[in-house]
This record gives structure tokens, C-alpha cells and sequence, in this order.
């Protein structure tokens, strides 16, 4: 029951706390909700679209679960998403074109998860055996990660052929299958199943015990025996390869390629949504799921009645506020 | 000695109760104006729970608190400084990114009125002035040495102040700044205050105090004055001669040795062997370095050197595997370090076992295993908890060390290290815990046992080592004289 309501809670207020702000601005908020449901959940493309935005938050959710439970903040994603993003669009047009989509989906994967590891290298090697803080140094390298994504696509991968720099576009017939003959992309299943996943492996599983040992108490951690430097260095390495594998899973699914400037922000949004589920994978696959379709009929409400389309981080923010509510109630409780 | 009739602080019948701990035990003691008065014991016997109640920290169960001849509530270290009372704690309590002469204006102040910088830094001036301190008021508390901040620390005590209660006041002082510290208590009880002061060196406290109260397991255990004889304050901190648990010692054969480790504490290399069915103590007060020669024995600190288990060096191997071989460390921090509060009991169990069959297969857990597992340690540990699942958060103290020695003694240990084995718990589970490790070393395996409590480690022990400032000193063979001996090691 208080798990429940730590988890509602939280998100009823920061409803209520938005259609406050929506008031203030002047805007009714029942016009505002009612649109955001309609095109956001009530409509078979508002359904659809949700879905496929799921699907990046979905895996970068699963990032961070892993990375929270071995007590490690990975807040690099945005950085990681967009340099998979970016080297999945290097690679797999060129590849399609020359070997069919067989051969360059599946190494797209792998080249997504290889390049959010790879971005996730340095801090992990930093924290594991340096000591260093990774809350800082993942966070700069995403900054320095989005910059070096705009840099390659302008200078390295850009698609001659077009004057707005971008890479080349996989075309639309070779991307990841659709489902049902509709829009809905192999990947939004993945993504559900990559959650699941990471929580019965978190939950079952001797490295998942591991990780959560060392989260809990690294000083117990090192008691038992558990080689914490590499298990941080592992946990990190993994965080990062499933943030790569929601950029490549974007790229694959929906976008074909990227443009210059592209950068969906997805990472800090997702944060809070794991945070308030408190790692538990079944919350975060909720959680998710009402922030996609908030976010995507939050849009068309942007067009519709002339609110600011960042007003969904309006809501994460309050989110994150209400988020503190029950972690005080709690600690009166004690 | 300047004893005038009333005195300034009286402590009547004064106990505290911690759980399964009496910390202090109807306390009487009296400090009159212009006297050092010693409060003197070893870790464990009552001397910081005595502080904080006159601090105002903590409250007294029992017993009144005396000021200037009227019962006083000290319910908060606000009304204890409104009293008059200015207590040091043996650790730094400035905050380190204020100047010394900020720090002074802590705790002081009503709402959101602008503290006066100015005059706190030429109070802070003044005081320095007047007892013959050098420190500048400007600088920043945290880049003063231990030292200083020791001496700041005292100096806001001394602020306002008619008694003054230190703990410890010498550990982080140099000589010079001992002999500073000397200096200020000679003016502050010229000019009528009263000091005491709380230390576990023999010899300081009959330097500095004209009387000396020795407090042992939380009860005055003698009182005495400057002409008495050393030896019969040593005996009140420590004890007479107890009976020993154990049968006569057994010949050496060395199973086990540490030598040659030279992390930061340790001075000198340590040598050191245990033979099977052995229990070598290791007497001393916290922070002398056992911790970390534990911590090094167990493969959890790095250290230079051989360590030989059965004959074999084992320095090369990491905690899993010094483990597997049978070296066993039951950690003095049981629920910071030896368990994880927020995981069950069963789970806590297999936590120096992750991954290993029966409870894991293919890396994946095994539920029924783990609650078998746990049930039946459970049940031959005589742990008190409603099932397996429960949370060792939940537990009392005393079930929680049982898990942790349930954990350390399952399979076949060869050499088990105790750090603190039954450092704050009830006399009850004293005596099962203390059993449960002469059991093992008839048994055939090799003991190291640290602890500050010397009667446990003449009651168990065939030889006592002493550890102070990181050297091990011994050993001592337990036979009948080793109290003295020891004791005198661990007083320095």
C-alpha cells in the first residue's frame, strides 16, 4: 500500500501542480488533459506514436537501473544515446546498401551497444579504480558526447547529398521490421523485453545480487569479498551499452539517420521515472508508459493550444518535487 | 585544592541504560571551583555517555545534575551552555568552512539577525589574549591543524563557561600544544572554573588533576589523590585477576603469519603466528591499529609481506579466496560492514558466497535452497526473527552478531579473526558468543581475538599481545600476571 502510493502520489501531485501552472499561464487545464489523452492514448495513431516513443525510454530506464542499483549514478545518457545514434547512422546506411538489412540491423545493435559503452568507458575506469566522482564526470561526458555527435555528423558522416547536415538515412523499407503492418517497430518489443530483463536479472541473479550488494553498502561489498572495482567498472559498462541501445534503437526504428542539432534529451526525464519507481522494473515499465503518452499528446496540445512543448519537463520537474514528499513521509514514519 | 563547601557541578546517583548496556551506574561525583578533577577508564567504561549527559546531549535515566546547589534539567547542550557548561567532544565539531572566530558564534543568536562578525572575531582575540593562544581569528576553521581546532574548540567552551568538560583533549594536541592546553586549564581554575577532564592515560591524569574518579563498566571503581599509589589505580581501571575459561596453553605450532606489513599504521612490521587450537588476544584501545591489521589479514587492505595459512601464502589471494581456504573475519562494524540491513536474513547469509551451489545455479538464484539454508541456521544459531525473509535491519544487536558468526563459522574454518566480538551486547549473548570461540579453538582452529575489554581476553586467551600506536607489543602469556602487564602496555 505505501509502496503504491509512493509511486501515485508523487504523480497525482505533479498532475495537479501542472494543471496549477497551465491555470496561471491561462490556459484550462481540462482542455489541456483531455487533448493530451485523446492524441496521447485515445487515438489509434496517438496509441502508436506513444508506443514508439516508449521504446528509447524504455531501454535508457533499464541504463539506469542497472547503474542505480550498483548505488552508481549514470547520468551520461543523453551523451551515450546520441554517439550510438550517431555511429549506428555511420555504419548501417552504407552497410544496407551494400550487404541488405539483414546484415546491417543486427550489427547496428551491436555497434549501438559498443558505442554507449564506449562513451561510458572513462568515467567507469575513473570511478572503479580512481575514485572518482561519476555523477561529474558522466555528466560532462555527455555534454562533451553531444558535441562530438554534431562534430561527426558535419564532419566525418555527412551525407553529401543533402545541404541540411545530416548522415546518410537508412531507408525506410530496411529498418527494424514493423509489427502488425502498422508503424509500431520491432524495437518498442525489445525494449520491453530489455526491461524485463534487467529486472529479473537484477532480481535473481548472482550479479544482480552483486550489484545490489554493492549499491546497498560498498563497505559490506568489500567485506564479502565482492571485487567492487570491477563489478562498478561492469555495472557502468552496461548502463552505458543500453543507453547506446536505445539511440540505435531510435535510429533503427524510426529515424534512419541523424540530423545536426538532434539531441531528444531523453536521459534526465527517465531519471526521475526510476527514481520514483524506486528500481522496481514493472513501476518503470508504467512510468514510462504515462510520460510517453504525456509527452506525445503533450505535443499536440503544444500545436493545438499554443503551449510551450517543453512544458512535459514541466511536469518531470514537478515530478521530481513530489518525489521528495513521500521519501519525508516516510522518514517521519521511522 | 580550593574545595569550598558547595560545589559547582554535582552528579547525584546519576545512570544511563542503553539497550543490553548499563553505560553509566548511579555515578557520584563533584566538581568544586579551581580544580582539575580526572575522570580516568578505558573505552568502554562510561566516560563520553558521562560527557554527553553533561552536555546536554543525552538525559540521565536516573540520578540529578547538581549546579551550584539546585537540581538542573540539561535537556539540551543550549540549556547545558546556558548553565554554564562547556563541553569539548573528543572529535572536531567546527565547521570547517567558517573562521575560528565564526565558530565561536555557533549555537549562539535568535532568528534571521545577522551574526556580528566583528566582535565575534575580537571576542575570539580577546580570549586568545587572555589564555595565551596564538590563532588567527580570520583563518578557516578546517585549515587550522588538529591541533589548533582542538584549541579553538576549547577556547568556545571556555567561552561563558564555569565548568569545563574535555574529552580526551591531548589526542590530537603535540607536546607544545599539550603544554598549551596545560596552560589554559592553570588560568581557567585560577580563575574559578572547574575542569574535568576525561582521558584514558594514567599517567596525564595524575599530571594534570589534583583528584582522579576511575570508572569502570560504568561505576565509580575508586577515587583517589596524588599521593596514591599507580599500581592501585590500575588495578581499579582493569580489575583483579579473573579465572581463565581455558585449559593451560598449547604447544606452538605456527598455522598462520602476518609479517612484514608496513601500511600507513602500522610502525614496524608485525609479526605474528597462530598454532591450531590457539587464541591469541590482542589487547589495546580502539584505533591503535587493529582494525586494519584485521583488515589486512582478511584481504581487505593491502599489505606488503607473508601471510602463511597452512603453510601456504596466502598474501596473493583476495578475500573470496582466503575465504574458501578457511580464514574467517568476524568484523568489529557488524551491521556497517558485516551485513546489509536492508536484505534478509537469508540473503545476509550467502553473502560471502554469492554464485556458489546449492543457492545459485547458472548464476541464477534458487529460492527454496536460500530459505532451507537460512531456516536451519535459524534454528542451530538460536537467532530470534520471524523467518528467513525477515530484514536484518529489523534485528537486535545480538541476532545480528549470531548471523554474522553463524556466517564466519559455517564449513571449515581454520583461522577465524574476532574484532569486538561482543562489543555492545548483553551479558547473556556475551557468554554464548565467548563459548561459541573457545568451542572452535578445541576444535583445532587457530583464534586471533581483538578486543579492548581485557578481561574477556585473559578469560579466553593463551597469549596476549598489546597493540599500541600501530606496534604489537608481546606477547604476554596468560598466567596469571598478565593484567598488570598488559594494562601498564595499554596505558602507555
Amino acid at each position: 500500500m505505501i509502496r503504491l502510493a509512493g509511486v501515485a502520489l508523487p504523480v497525482a501531485g505533479a498532475l495537479l501542480a501542472s494543471a496549477l501552472v497551465l491555470l496561471a499561464v491561462g490556459i484550462d487545464p481540462v482542455d489541456y488533459y483531455a487533448i493530451v489523452l485523446q492524441r496521447g492514448l485515445l487515438t489509434s495513431r496517438g496509441v502508436t506514436e506513444s508506443a514508439i516513443r516508449s521504446a528509447p525510454l524504455m531501454l535508457l530506464a533499464a541504463s539506469l537501473m542497472v547503474s542505480f542499483s550498483a548505488g552508481l549514478w549514470n547520468l551520461g545518457g543523453d551523451g551515450q544515446f546520441l554517439l550510438a545514434a550517431v555511429a549506428v547512422s555511420a555504419i548501417c546506411p552504407p552497410l544496407d546498401a551494400r550487404a541488405g538489412p539483414w546484415l546491417a540491423l543486427p550489427i547496428g545493435v551491436a555497434v549501438a551497444l559498443g558505442a554507449g559503452a564506449g562513451w561510458a568507458a572513462l568515467p567507469a575506469f575513473l570511478k572503479a579504480w580512481r575514485g572518482v566522482n561519476e555523477i561529474v564526470t558522466t555528466l560532462m561526458m555527455s555534454f562533451l558526447g553531444a558535441s562530438l555527435a554534431n562534430a561527426l555528423i558535419k564532419l566525418a558522416f555527412r551525407d553529401p547529398g543533402t545541404t541540411v547536415p545530416q548522415t546518410r538515412i537508412l531507408p525506410v523499407a530496411d529498418r527494424l521490421p514493423r509489427l502488425f503492418g502498422g508503424t509500431v517497430h520491432a524495437g518498442v518489443p525489445l525494449a520491453v523485453g530489455v526491461l524485463i530483463a534487467v529486472h529479473l536479472t537484477l532480481a535473481h541473479t548472482a550479479w544482480g545480487f552483486r550489484l545490489r550488494t554493492l549499491g546497498a553498502s560498498p563497505r559490506a561489498a568489500r567485506h564479502a569479498g565482492i571485487d567492487v572495482p570491477r563489478t562498478t567498472f561492469a555495472a557502468l559498462l552496461v548502463s552505458g551499452a543500453l543507453a547506446g541501445l536505445a539511440g540505435g534503437v531510435d535510429i533503427l526504428g524510426v529515424w534512419g539517420g541523424v540530423r545536426a542539432d538532434w539531441n531528444p534529451g531523453f536521459g534526465l526525464s527517465v531519471v526521475a521515472l526510476v527514481c520514483l519507481a524506486r528500481l522496481n522494473g514493472w513501476v518503470v515499465a508504467g512510468l514510462v508508459a504515462v510520460f510517453s503518452v504525456l509527452s506525445v499528446g503533450g505535443e499536440s496540445a503544444t500545436i493545438r493550444l499554443g503551449v510551450p512543448s517543453s512544458f512535459s519537463l514541466v511536469f518531470v520537474a514537478l515530478l521530481l518535487l513530489f518525489l521528495a514528499v513521500p521519501e519525508i513521509l516516510a522518514r517521519a514514519r521511522r | 585544592m580550593a574545595a569550598s563547601p558547595t560545589p559547582l557541578v554535582e552528579l547525584r546517583q546519576v545512570g544511563k541504560r542503553f539497550p543490553g548496556v548499563l553505560a553509566n551506574d548511579a555515578i557520584d561525583l563533584a566538581l568544586y571551583p579551581g580544580e582539575v578533577h580526572a575522570l580516568l577508564g578505558e573505552n568502554g567504561a562510561g566516560k563520553s555517555t558521562l560527557l554527553s549527559m553533561l552536555a546536554g546531549l543525552l538525559r540521565p535515566d536516573s540520578g540529578e545534575i547538581w549546579l551550584n546547589g539546585s537540581a538542573v534539567a540539561l535537556d539540551s547542550p543550549a540549556a547545558a551552555r546556558a548553565h554554564g557548561i562547556g563541553a569539548v567532544p573528543q572529535h572536531s565539531s567546527l565547521i570547517p568552512t567558517l573562521t575560528a572566530a565564526e565558530n565561536l558564534l555557533l549555537g549562539e543568536g535568535r532568528g534571521l539577525r545577522r551574526p556580528d562578525r566583528q566582535a565575534a572575531a575580537a571576542r575570539f582575540s580577546a580570549l586568545c589574549d587572555q589564555f595565551g593562544v596564538a590563532i588567527d581569528p580570520g583563518r578557516l576553521a578546517g585549515s587550522l591543524s588538529l591541533g589548533e581546532q582542538q584549541l579553538t574548540e576549547i577556547l568556545r567552551a571556555l567561552h561563558g563557561s564555569r565548568v569545563l568538560v574535555l574529552d580526551e583533549p591531548t589526542s590530537m594536541l603535540t607536546p607544545d600544544g599539550a603544554k598549551i592546553l596545560l596552560a589554559i586549564l592553570r588560568r581557567a581554575t585560577a580563575d574559578g572554573a572547574a575542569v574535568l577532564f576525561i582521558t584514558h592515560k594514567l599517567d596525564e591524569a595524575l599530571a594534570v588533576a589534583a583528584r582522579v574518579t576511575v570508572l569502570r563498566h560504568g561505576r565509580v571503581a575508586g577515587r583517589f589523590g596524588q599521593g596514591d599509589e599507580r599500581e592501585l589505580v590500575l588495578e581499579a581501571m582493569f580489575g583483579r585477576a579473573a579465572e581463565s575459561m581455558r585449559p593451560g596453553p598449547l604447544p606452538p605450532a605456527p598455522s598462520h603469519k602476518g609479517r612484514g606489513s608496513d601500511v600507513l599504521t602500522m610502525h614496524v612490521p608485525v609479526a605474528l603466528s597462530i598454532g591450531a587450537g590457539e587464541i591469541v588476544g590482542i589487547a589495546g584501545i580502539d584505533g591503535n591499529g587493529q582494525t586494519e591489521l584485521a583488515e589486512m589479514l582478511a584481504g581487505q587492505r593491502a599489505a606488503t609481506g607473508s601471510i602463511m595459512l597452512d603453510g601456504r601464502d596466502i598474501a596473493g589471494l583476495d578475500v573470496a579466496a582466503r575465504h574458501r581456504r578457511g580464514l574467517r573475519y568476524v568484523t568489529d562494524d557488524r551491521l556497517g560492514e558485516g551485513t546489509v540491513g536492508a536484505f534478509p536474513i537469508a540473503l545476509n547469509l550467502l553473502l560471502k558466497r554469492i554464485g556458489d551451489a546449492p543457492f545459485w545455479r547458472h548464476g541464477i538464484a534458487r529460492k527454496a535452497a536460500m530459505t532451507a539454508h537460512a531456516d536451519t541456521t535459524i534454528a542451530a544459531n538460536d537467532i530470534r526473527a520471524p523467518g528467513a525473509w525477515t530484514r536484518v535491519g529489523n534485528l537486535s544487536g545480538g541476532n545480528v552478531q549470531k548471523l554474522v558468526l553463524a556466517r564466519e563459522l559455517e564449513g571449515a574454518p581454520r583461522f577465524v579473526i574476532y574484532n569486538k566480538p561482543t562489543h555492545g551486547l548483553d551479558a547473556a549473548t556475551q557468554a554464548a558468543i565467548r563459548r561459541r570461540v573457545a568451542a572452535q579453538a578445541e576444535g583445532g582452529v587457530a583464534c586471533l581475538l581483538i578486543s579492548p575489554d581485557l578481561d574477556e581476553l585473559l578469560l579466553l586467551c593463551d597469549r596476549i599481545f598489546v597493540m599500541r600506536d600501530g606496534r604489537l607489543l608481546g606477547p604476554l602469556a596468560n598466567d596469571g600476571d598478565t593484567r598488570r602487564a598488559a594494562a601498564a602496555l595499554m596505558a602507555g
